[in-house]
């Protein structure tokens, strides 16, 4: 059985699925739950000075039938008492030793607030600590959150304050809510970071009731914008990680969150850089054990593939993501049907012909049996008619090889300026 | 179970004894398994009588961890290849599903199929044995009670040897379940996994007969009787001795053990009975050409035990009932061959002590059938001499046993499967002999450890 431990900036766990610092880890009792389930750490649910929270806090986003596509919530950090999250986070650091308990914190931006309690959790034992730079909501208001994880100069600040103090590694937890997350990912690194984690939630608004128009969800009849998170946010999240990994100013662990719901996307954001993941809402939407499946198959995946430690597999893929401007041009792929697997809904050809490239036929075989076939020579490649067939295996994208050989727009760009600059010269 | 449907009958009789679910496509599968709530404390799991965790096998199909998925299944079902295919879903995991009320219940048995599927086709080996302990087991009879008493054993560290009486392994689901329904290959896969931790199965080997039961009681630390039942009993009426006459898992066993023949083809056939075996003795003649086959049962369908899935494949397969019908003699023509069934009315009297109507016959009422085969499925009788030959307490041939341990009356000797089914113990069926196995190789283990504590 392959390696599941993991080690992020000096960090130790069992294996490399954590939970992240919400509802699920917001008690003693919670985490030595989740401890006891498989989980290999916990990133507290956020510290700080007491706050008040509403009643009726989360919605969710279903999607044809599937509930919980999306997951919004107006929660703000913990509510409960210093002192006692405290006591229970040393309870459990003693009752699990080796696994991973991170105290995600989150103060006003004043460097006396954030020494003081870096030394409290400190002083406790905890393996690591996590700057919460991400709520979008409530906390944002009063200058905290994303409001500070928005502005570089803030977040950088911010981490070497916490730096001045910290004996543990600190890991600072970026917004999403933000054009660039490079930006202040590297604004982190400048404060000294080691290591950095993403995303938090996305603001977001769940829906509008049709018949009270009340936003969903709302308060005594009012609505404020959440943070938006579950399986609809990891596209997102996954290109988060893979711009921060790839870029040579951000030398930092990675810390992967963001629609995580089972192995197979936690091992995508391994590939994609991350060293280690964090898990909100499908533990919140399925209970703890979902990791036994979480572990059971990145174990089982390693195995297949012959790699011996899941650290192996970290950033396997972050050389394959690039920018546009690297891709290949001369590059072709072409739709296929394979018409004995083929089931005649035509979804195909309907993309194709109205939004598409309209190069799907539907065609009358001598036995006036139906068949849809594609026009090569037209076919762009765009994977369209592939993503909305129903059955696997019905439509291939096949590579032409082309006689030209390989050219990017850059290189392509790059030649016609020396042609340029050689005809000047001329 | 669900999926079979009966009705596809061919010329071509090879074609009728294929297996007729073929399984669900990958994106049936999917989408079933996604559709599971993956509930809390979910009553399929108690439902199942091996307590496969159902909910968390189902969430590994979804997450495209296969191998996880067979192994959670086979964990706790050595036979769950075997069952997938023969439980009766809808009276367990499937009848106990939190959507029968929502929408309609997971198809647990054919999500169990898929994973399995997987698993045989990977032919990887799934368990190990554990550490030898030093203690040797023998088990009688290699069917699902045997087999997984083997590998729970085995599991455990004890040296195990299975004595089975005929050429191949298996049990009934090698010989008795018809091909269409539990193909060999299954049951030859589920043989061989057990086969490849270490088990021992000595075939062709009759113990009473090629081995006596005192031998294997000196030879062996602990004896599992797990010889299930025997043939089917006579019926007891004139005639039984004609050319024509079955005993019906004799005539489902050489569908699954010779070449099909054409033998039956264009012959009318009654089967006496009403229980599972009965439909896949009426289904097996029809599939071999059959031109008319006709069920009778002396009560009615209110009665009958074989399962509703049965009953409804039968009547798509076109078997014809006659409910309230006892045969009373058989008729033979000068040459032994069967020519017809003599048969009499009944009508449902009073209760019996097993809480049933009694059916008793109608005076005059006597008709006779034109056949040329009958086929008796009235049950099975019991190995009454093996079982004496362990001087074990019975009741008519069903092993008495402790209900905890399985422990028979005799110190070293256990017992599981239809050997100790009747009389309100267990059911007839591969899912619970297969519990039984699994429950006799912990009470075995404890023996040993009751002693090295004491
Ligand atoms: C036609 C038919 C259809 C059925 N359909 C279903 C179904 O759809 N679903 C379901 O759950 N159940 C079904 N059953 C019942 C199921 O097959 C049995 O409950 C199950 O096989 C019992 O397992 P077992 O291991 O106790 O006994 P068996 O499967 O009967 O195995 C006993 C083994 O012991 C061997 N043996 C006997 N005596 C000796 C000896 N002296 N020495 C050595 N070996 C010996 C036998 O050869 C046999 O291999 C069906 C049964 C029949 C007959
Ligand atoms: C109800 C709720 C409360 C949250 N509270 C916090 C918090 O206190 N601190 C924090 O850093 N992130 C918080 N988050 C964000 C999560 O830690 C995580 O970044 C986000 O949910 C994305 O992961 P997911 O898609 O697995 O849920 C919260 C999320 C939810 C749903
Ligand atoms: S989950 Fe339901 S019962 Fe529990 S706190 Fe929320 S609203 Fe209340």
């Amino acid at each position: 059985m392959a390696d599941l431990s993991i080690n992020l900036a000096g960090i130790k766990s069992p294996n490399p699925f954590w939970l992240a610092s919400a509802p699920p880890t917001n008690s003693g009792y919670q985490v030595q739950r989740a401890f006891e389930a498989g989980w290999g750490g916990a990133v507290w649910k956020t510290l700080g000075d007491p706050i008040l929270n509403v009643s009726s806090r989360f919605a969710a986003v279903n999607f044809n039938g599937q509930r919980v596509a999306g997951f919004n919530n107006i929660e703000l950090i913990t509510d409960r008492p210093l002192e006692i999250n405290l006591k229970e986070i040393y309870e459990t650091k003693k009752r699990f030793p080796n696994h991973a308990i991170i105290a995600s914190l989150m103060v006003e931006p004043k460097q006396e607030k954030w020494h003081e309690i870096v030394k409290r959790v400190e002083d406790i034992g905890v393996d690591g600590l996590e700057l919460n730079f991400g709520c979008p909501h409530g906390m944002a208001e009063r200058g905290m959150g994303s409001a500070s994880g928005q502005v570089p100069e803030l977040v950088e600040k911010q981490t070497y304050w916490v730096k001045e103090a910290a004996k543990t590694p600190v890991i600072v937890k970026l917004t999403p809510n933000i054009t660039d997350i490079t930006a202040t990912a590297e604004a982190a690194v400048r404060g000294g970071a080691d290591a950095i984690s993403m995303i938090n939630t996305i603001n977001s608004l769940a829906g509008v009731d049709l018949d009270t128009w009340n936003t969903i969800p709302h308060v005594a009849g009012k609505g404020a914008h959440g943070g938006y998170c579950g399986p609809a946010v990891k596209p997102i999240a996954l290109n988060m990680v893979g711009e921060c990994a790839r870029n040579p100013h951000i030398n930092v662990p990675i810390s992967g969150i963001g629609g995580i719901s089972n192995w197979k996307d936690a091992a995508e954001f391994l590939l994609m850089g991350a060293t280690g993941v964090q898990i909100c809402t499908a533990a919140m939407h399925h209970g703890f054990s979902i990791v036994e499946d979480m572990i059971d198959g990145l174990s089982n995946y390693l195995d297949e593939k012959g790699i011996a430690s899941v650290m192996d597999l970290v950033g396997k893929s972050v050389p394959k993501y690039s920018d546009w401007g690297d891709l290949d041009l001369n590059y072709k792929i072409v739709a296929r049907i394979n018409n004995d697997v083929c089931i005649n809904c035509n979804k195909c050809h309907i993309s194709c012909e109205d939004t598409s490239h309209q190069c799907i036929d539907m065609l009358v075989d001598d036995n006036g049996k139906p068949f849809l076939k594609v026009r090569e020579e037209d076919c762009v490649g765009c994977n369209l008619c592939s993503i909305v067939c129903p059955v696997d295996g019905a439509i291939d994208m096949v590579e032409v090889k082309q006689p030209l050989p390989s050219m990017t727009w850059n290189q392509r760009q790059a030649t016609i300026q020396k042609f340029l600059v050689d005809r000047v010269a001329k | 179970m669900s999926n079979i449907t009966g009705g596809q009958i061919s010329a071509n009789l090879a074609e009728n004894f294929q297996e007729i679910f073929k399984g669900m496509t990958k994106t049936e599968a999917i989408v079933e398994a996604n559709r599971c709530l993956y509930c809390y404390d979910a009553p399929c799991i108690t439902a199942c009588p091996t307590g496969i965790q159902i909910p968390k096998f189902i969430k590994k199909i979804a997450s495209g961890n296969l191998k996880g998925s067979a192994k959670a299944i086979l964990e706790s079902n050595p036979i769950g290849a075997s069952c997938a295919r023969v439980c009766p879903t809808e009276e367990l995991c499937e009848g106990a599903c939190v959507l029968n009320n929502v929408s309609k219940p997971i198809a647990i048995g054919n999500l169990q199929r898929y994973a399995t599927d997987w698993a045989m086709k990977q032919k990887e080996q799934l368990f190990e044995a554990g550490t030898q302990n030093g203690k040797k087991v023998a088990i009688i009879g290699s069917g699902p009670a045997g087999l997984s008493a083997a590998r729970e054993l085995s599991r455990l560290g004890y040296k195990v040897t299975i004595f089975e009486a005929e050429k191949e392994a298996g049990g009934l689901g090698r010989y008795g379940i018809v091909s269409f329904r539990l193909p060999k290959e299954v049951v030859e896969w589920e043989v061989q996994q057990i086969e490849q931790m270490g088990v021992e199965i000595k075939t062709n080997t009759r113990v009473g007969v090629d081995i006596s039961a005192q031998q294997l009681i000196d030879q062996y630390d602990r004896v599992v009787l797990a010889i299930g039942m025997g043939k089917v009993p006579n019926l007891g009426i004139e005639g039984e001795q004609f050319n024509g006459v079955y005993d019906a898992i004799e005539f489902i066993k050489s569908t699954k053990t010779s070449p099909l023949t054409e033998s039956v083809v264009g012959k009318k056939v009654a089967v006496i009975g009403a229980g599972n075996t009965a439909i896949d003795a009426a289904t097996t003649a029809l599939r071999l050409g059959a031109s008319n086959v006709q069920i009778l049962y002396r009560r009615t369908r209110n009665e009958m035990t074989a399962y509703q899935f049965e009953y409804d494949f039968a009547k798509q397969d076109g078997v014809e009932f006659r409910w309230l019908t006892a045969p009373t003699r058989i008729v033979g023509n000068a040459n032994g061959e069967v020519v017809g069934l003599e048969c009499i009315k009944m009508e449902l009297g009073e209760a019996g002590l097993d809480g049933r109507q009694k059916p008793v016959p109608v005076d005059g009422s006597e008709f006779i059938i034109d056949l040329d085969i009958v086929i008796k499925a009235i049950g099975q009788s019991r190995y009454t001499e093996l079982i004496e030959a362990f001087e074990l307490n019975h009741t008519r041939g069903v092993v008495e046993v402790d209900k905890e341990t399985l422990k028979t009356s005799q110190e070293k000797v256990y017992a599981c499967g239809d050997v100790i089914f009747g009389y309100g113990q267990g059911d007839a069926m591969v899912v619970s002999a297969a519990e039984q196995g699994k429950e006799v190789a912990k009470a075995i283990h404890q023996s040993f450890k009751l002693i090295s504590a004491s």
